[in-house]
């Protein structure tokens, strides 16, 4: 809620929820932030895609000297297996982008899915449903996410699985509450007089109000994706050595921490990912109006 | 109709409070029995599981001869009694082991509650304060880096360059090494040493604390500043401000008199997401620092897949937020009444 608006609203319209006035979403071009994360998602995403061309050496291979500082040669120096920084951070972005996209589809299906079964038929199921959800976020998502990944043994399809479980509640909250706002309008009251049924309903009227909320509240999630399998990594309860990802690697640096250069760029990768997909949907959720936006505050 | 009516809402508080402790429980019982194979096999050490008898003894402990429903409530039994098992490691009790390491851990975990208290509700209001002029937008980016920001790469970061390289900040652990504890009241090394009277060891230990607990406000102060702002504008827009205001009270006298006072009862209600979210962060920082709390004790459990204490954490760590928000609930409705009406 800053930068220069497109039009100065008129007095008279001063919002009384306090929230500012939802923007049109096609000013996101006018909006610095949401440009500076779109440059920097792009940038990613070119990067993992030609990280085979543009990483100088080998991520696995460990033929170089141990321990160099960052030079012309060695641009993010060398880890304690002679391994080269910059090329483990470079195709990291392989595994921590696409990671974060898969767990952000799964955990965003599910959860939307349960929470618009949940707000549209209401009853039992929506008990059911909402009682899980008060569960999940009775732990803080990190404590329980460890707890599943140590549980289910320690490699990278685990900590995703983890993550799913651990996310998907945020999501059945978010989409209960905008369902349960649009099933008692007037036009869907409407379509059902006139006979349609309750999937098509939901489907055709009620699921397109939905849809936007849900896509800001995913690109938000993006970033806490990629925080929490880094996280899980670092804790040595996601991917395991050699993987280059961002979070396994800091946590090497972290071990011989008077090396800088092995924590800092991994750590310093993560940080403008998670950036980059904070800035985006922080804008994308100004374009919301304040109640929904209010809807999805992220958790911790 | 006042005592009451607090009563009735205290009293179902209390009542979904109990309902989600035990649910939260049910969810960890659930997670432990995710163990591929044996569970036997994954709590015991190797030695132990060489002898039937111990096997065997272990399998009646929890019920493992029983079918899962009747094993969830030898947990539950198990549990409520202050029986969180065994760890593998050092084959000590794990409720012996959390009580050890607690004091630790909610040291540095007030000193950061207290730090993102001040400035988080500090740079809200400025933020609010100066609504989409230069410093809510620079704020806005602040906290938005500042939720961004992998919790275990700052401690790591701020470590070796504030503390290894610049000096800034003494070295990890909680004293400088050569100084003694002081003797054992609360476990805390500050508040003990200040019952001790002994002034020395208590700048030593709150220069320890500063940096993790810095560390670890990074977040939540974030996050603090994001929801004051919005709670302040939302009071900005109330009656009883245009009053003040036509009143022809400064701006500033405004926020500081009438709107701070009224925003802060919203804000209280994120105390227990902000200590959920701390108590989370020591998990990944406290092994940066040495510092000897259930955050290094998680971390050293998950690299040895030591189940039982792993468990053991998350389950304090979740009772412990889901009591804070209990007690949050229940403030709140003190604040401002119109809660027990829903």
């Amino acid at each position: 809620m800053s930068d220069e608006a497109p039009a100065v609203p008129p007095a008279d319209a001063e919002d009384r929820e306090g929230g500012a006035r939802p923007r049109p979403i096609r000013g996101i071009w006018r909006q610095p932030l949401a440009i500076v994360g779109i440059a920097l998602i792009t940038t990613w995403v070119v990067l993992a895609v030609l990280a085979g061309f543009l990483a100088p050496y080998d991520p696995l291979s460990q033929e170089l000297p141990r321990f160099l500082e960052p030079s012309a040669a060695h641009p993010f120096g060398t880890d304690g297996l002679g391994r080269d920084v910059l090329s483990r951070v470079l195709y990291g972005a392989r595994i921590s982008l696409p990671m974060a996209v898969l767990l952000v589809t799964a955990s965003g299906t599910i959860g939307s899915v349960l929470g618009a079964v949940a707000g549209y038929f209401g009853g039992w199921i929506d008990e059911v449903v909402m009682r899980l959800v008060d569960l999940f976020f009775a732990f803080p998502t990190i404590i329980l996410a460890m707890a599943i990944a140590a549980a289910l043994g320690p490699d990278l399809q685990n900590a995703v699985l983890a993550i799913v479980v651990v996310s998907w509640p945020t999501y059945a909250r978010v989409v209960r509450g905008l369902v349960l706002t649009h099933r008692d309008s007037d036009y869907v009251r409407a379509t059902r007089l006139l006979g349609a049924s309750s999937r098509r309903t939901l489907v055709r009227d009620v699921m397109p109000n939905v849809v936007g909320p849900v896509l800001v509240l995913a690109t938000l999630e993006l970033g806490n994706a990629v925080l929490l399998l880094a996280g899980l990594s670092f804790l040595g309860l996601g991917a395991r050595p050699p993987s280059p990802e961002w979070g396994a690697i800091v946590s090497e640096g972290s071990r011989t921490f008077d090396r800088w250069w092995i924590g800092t760029f991994p750590g310093l990768a993560i940080l403008s990912v998670v950036m980059a997909f904070n800035f985006l949907g922080d804008t994308l959720r100004d374009a919301l109006d304040p109640r929904t936006a209010r809807a999805i505050r992220g958790r911790e | 109709m006042g005592l009451r009516a607090f009563l009735r809402f205290t009293a179902g508080r209390l009542v979904a409070f109990v309902v989600l402790a035990v649910g939260v429980t049910l969810i960890s019982f659930v997670v432990t029995n995710l163990v591929p194979g044996d569970p036997v096999a994954a709590a015991l050490p190797d030695l132990a599981l060489d002898d039937p008898e111990i096997v065997a003894a272990y399998r009646e402990k929890y019920g493992l001869d029983q079918p899962l429903p009747v094993q969830y409530l030898v947990y539950l039994g198990n549990v409520v009694r202050g029986d969180l098992g065994t760890s593998i490691i050092g084959g000590q009790p794990v409720a012996t082991l959390l009580g050890q390491y607690v004091p630790a851990t909610l040291e540095l975990a007030i000193l950061a509650v207290i730090l993102s208290a001040i400035a988080g509700v500090a740079f809200g209001t400025l933020a609010a304060f100066f609504r989409d002029r230069l410093p809510d937008q620079v704020l806005r980016v602040f906290s938005l880096v500042g939720v961004s920001m992998p919790v275990f790469w700052l401690a790591l970061v701020a470590f070796y360059f504030l503390s290894f390289r610049l000096g800034i900040f003494p070295g990890i652990g909680r004293l400088t090494p050569g100084t003694p504890m002081p003797p054992r009241v609360t476990g805390m090394v500050t508040v003990d040493s200040l019952l001790a009277g002994d002034v020395a060891t208590f700048q030593d230990g709150l220069g320890h604390l500063l940096l993790p607990a810095l560390v670890l406000a990074a977040y939540t102060v974030s996050l603090l500043t994001r929801f004051t702002r919005s709670a302040v504008l939302e009071v900005l827009n109330e009656d009883f401000v245009r009053t003040a205001r036509a009143k022809g009270l400064s701006g500033v006298a405004i926020v500081a008199r009438h709107v701070l006072r009224a925003a802060l009862a919203p804000i209280i209600t994120v105390a227990g997401v902000l200590f959920g979210s701390i108590l989370s962060g020591t998990v990944l920082v406290e092994t940066i620092f040495s510092w000897p709390g259930i955050g290094q004790y998680a971390f050293r459990s998950a690299t040895n897949l030591d189940l039982p204490s792993i468990m053991g954490v998350s389950l304090f760590v979740a009772v412990v937020y889901i009591t804070i928000n209990f007690i949050v609930d229940v403030l709140y409705s003190v604040i401002d009444p119109r809660v027990r009406l829903r």
